[in-house]
């Protein structure tokens, strides 16, 4: 096991028990405060979800920056669009499921085609949303979103690295969907671990396959990674926390070096990450590939490890993937 | 005291019937785009371009300047031939309409085209974008002012109450929305499709100043866009009753071209009646 020591991990990486877990959710409240501070221009809109999506802190400390809409999310968008418009950076704060789920046209034509500085922040995304169900569990989100020119899609991993994320998308001019979850999940990041929109860091060298992952399931790639280390099977695992723009280069190289990846996402197979990925490589350096994921269906109603487990996206699940790929490898 | 000038009122008129030859020639050379609601909206264009927008043509960009959101941005012809008669772009583009690498799309873009604020097309949404530009200023302490032209049949767009509802709370008395009530959309009369009546008191409702005018008489909608001005803590809407396709006497309230451009000979009498003001007089052209 080869834990590449410039990203600045916490102690007890692959102890999960030992691990202090907050939701990523905390780190975009804490990350909009942050920005807000740095930037004037920062405000925050929000479809009737203020506590839940985290913008409270900043509604708190900026009330005249704070604007309440209610339900409806498709004016938000479009309301954004218009304050970007003026010089203002927008956040636009409800559940992935609503926003970008409900008002992607607004998305599209008045954020993305307009090319304004709107940020869209996709709460409780992903199947760890848990008992609320299906109707609220958006496993599409990224795939609707990279789909759209102008626009950068984040995925990050941790509360820490969910705060980074929130605070460069501010220091970007343009659009962006930043995606994060309702469920607590370890830390294994620090303030010293490297962020930057577009690339993808190396978190595990090795070089019998990649683990190319996005979200709070990185943690569960690193465990897979370390149980496979321990059988001399070598696990490259890279945070590919930017969906789009893609950084091709780390990817293509994980490719070759490697011979086989899988990727790994709270998010439907089709067209989110490891669709990004495939595409690439069917085009750069085509090598076996396995997609761990939900497999083209909606959630349901449970507990969020229940379900994260009945969907096959744990450490288990990833190791039989990596081993599935190493055999089509071989042959 | 009036709020514009009887000499001013004429050359405006005078200006609008420009502007509707200029559609017509236009929408000719594209072969395609909508008649009627440009032809319709000419006059309040003209009104907004030549006296009641603060604004530099040459400087599109300029801060201060005041906000014309197009929500219907299917009848941009109106607008890219007000602008190119004020100034803002050379004539030479009127021929390039809908044409590939134009700054004149087939629906306006921000992003091609200096002057247009916003990308429209997708009905619905400009209410919203207008309504966050007049939040933003006000937040800011800015004086310009945020005016939306809209179709009625857009009415119809959840988003669109929406947007009614954000500017009521809020009180966004530096926004101006204009409906351009024609009463037709592609399919036919909007009382037919799905009635907006009563459409005055479904905006008071939501803590609106309403205003009716007819949106052919350039003093009367002056006045009325003064009234708007003048009016604290609501948004106002001015219902802008006006005849589609006017000007063009076979046009004229006719749904069927809401969406279609002359032929050649269709425009030689469009041409005809615009420069004839309906046979009224004899014109130098002919």
């Amino acid at each position: 096991m080869m834990m590449n020591s410039r990203m600045y991990f916490t102690d007890n990486v692959f102890e999960r028990e030992k691990l202090e877990q907050k939701p990523t959710r905390d780190g975009y409240g804490q990350g909009l405060v942050i920005a807000g501070e740095k930037n004037k221009n920062v405000v925050v809109l929000c479809a009737d979800l203020t506590e839940s999506t985290r913008s409270l802190a900043f509604k708190q400390k900026f009330p005249d920056r704070f604007v309440q809409l209610g339900v409806s999310e498709q004016s938000m968008a479009a309301i954004a669009a218009g304050m970007a418009m003026a010089g203002k950076i927008p956040f636009i704060s409800s559940y992935a499921a609503f926003s970008p789920g409900r008002n992607w046209e607004q998305i599209r034509t008045n954020v993305a085609l307009n090319n304004v500085n709107v940020k869209i922040a996709g709460a409780h995304a992903g199947v760890s949303v848990g008992p609320d169900g299906a109707t609220h569990q958006a496993i599409e989100d990224m795939a609707t979103m990279r789909v759209i020119p102008h626009m950068t899609v984040l995925a990050p991993c941790d509360m820490i690295e969910t705060r980074k994320a929130t605070i460069v998308a501010v220091a970007m001019n343009g659009p962006v969907y930043l995606r994060f979850a309702r469920d607590k999940s370890p830390i294994f990041t620090t303030e010293k671990t490297p962020f930057t929109i577009g690339k993808a860091e190396i978190f595990n060298d090795g070089s019998d396959v990649a683990i190319i992952a996005c979200g709070p399931l990185l943690h569960e790639a690193l465990l897979a990674a370390h149980a496979l280390g321990k059988k001399k099977i070598y696990v490259r695992v890279i945070n590919n926390h930017t969906i789009k723009p893609l950084d091709e280069k780390t990817i293509i190289k994980a490719a070759r070096e490697c011979g086989a990846v899988v990727t790994v996402e709270e998010h439907q197979v089709l067209g989110g990450l490891g669709g990004a990925v495939a595409e690439v490589l069917a085009k750069h350096c085509p090598v076996p590939m396995e997609f761990v994921g939900v497999q083209d269906h909606f959630g349901e109603s449970g507990e969020p490890r229940e379900l994260l487990e009945a969907f096959h996206m744990t450490a288990p699940w990833i190791i039989k993937a990596v081993k599935k790929v190493l055999k089509r490898k071989a042959n | 005291m009036p709020v514009i000038h009887d000499d001013k009122v004429k050359k405006l008129e005078e200006i609008a019937v420009k502007v509707r030859e200029d559609i017509i020639a236009m929408l000719l050379e594209a072969k395609s785009g909508h008649s009627a609601g440009p032809l319709g909206m000419a006059d309040i264009f003209v009104a907004f371009y030549f006296h009641i927008l603060h604004h530099v043509p040459k400087k599109p960009d300029w801060e201060d300047r005041d906000r014309l959101i197009l929500s219907n941005g299917h009848i941009c012809p109106v607008r890219y031939a007000t602008m190119v008669e004020a100034g803002y772009y050379p004539r030479t583009w009127l021929k390039r309409l809908r044409k590939f690498g134009s700054p004149f799309q087939g629906h306006p873009e921000r992003e091609r085209c200096p002057g247009v604020e916003t990308t429209s097309g997708p009905l619905g949404s400009g209410l919203s974008q207008a309504a966050g530009l007049a939040y933003a200023a006000r937040m800011d302490g800015k004086t310009w002012r945020t005016y939306c032209l809209t179709s009625d049949a857009e009415h119809g767009c959840g988003i669109f109450w929406e947007a009614v509802m954000f500017a009521g709370r809020n009180k966004l008395s530096n926004l101006t929305v204009v409906v351009d009530r024609n009463n037709i959309e592609i399919d036919g009369f909007t009382e037919d499709i799905m009635p907006l009546e009563p459409l005055r008191e479904k905006y008071e409702a939501f803590n609106w100043h309403v205003l009716d005018v007819n949106g052919h008489d350039i003093e009367a909608f002056v006045a009325a866009v003064e009234e708007a001005k003048s009016i604290y803590e609501k948004p106002t809407a001015i219902i802008a009753h006006t005849i589609p396709g006017r000007g063009v006497s076979f046009m004229e309230n006719k749904f069927e071209w809401h969406g279609n451009p002359p032929n050649v000979e269709q425009a030689k009498q469009a041409m005809h009646d615009l420069r004839t003001l309906g046979g009224k007089i004899r014109s130098e052209h002919e």
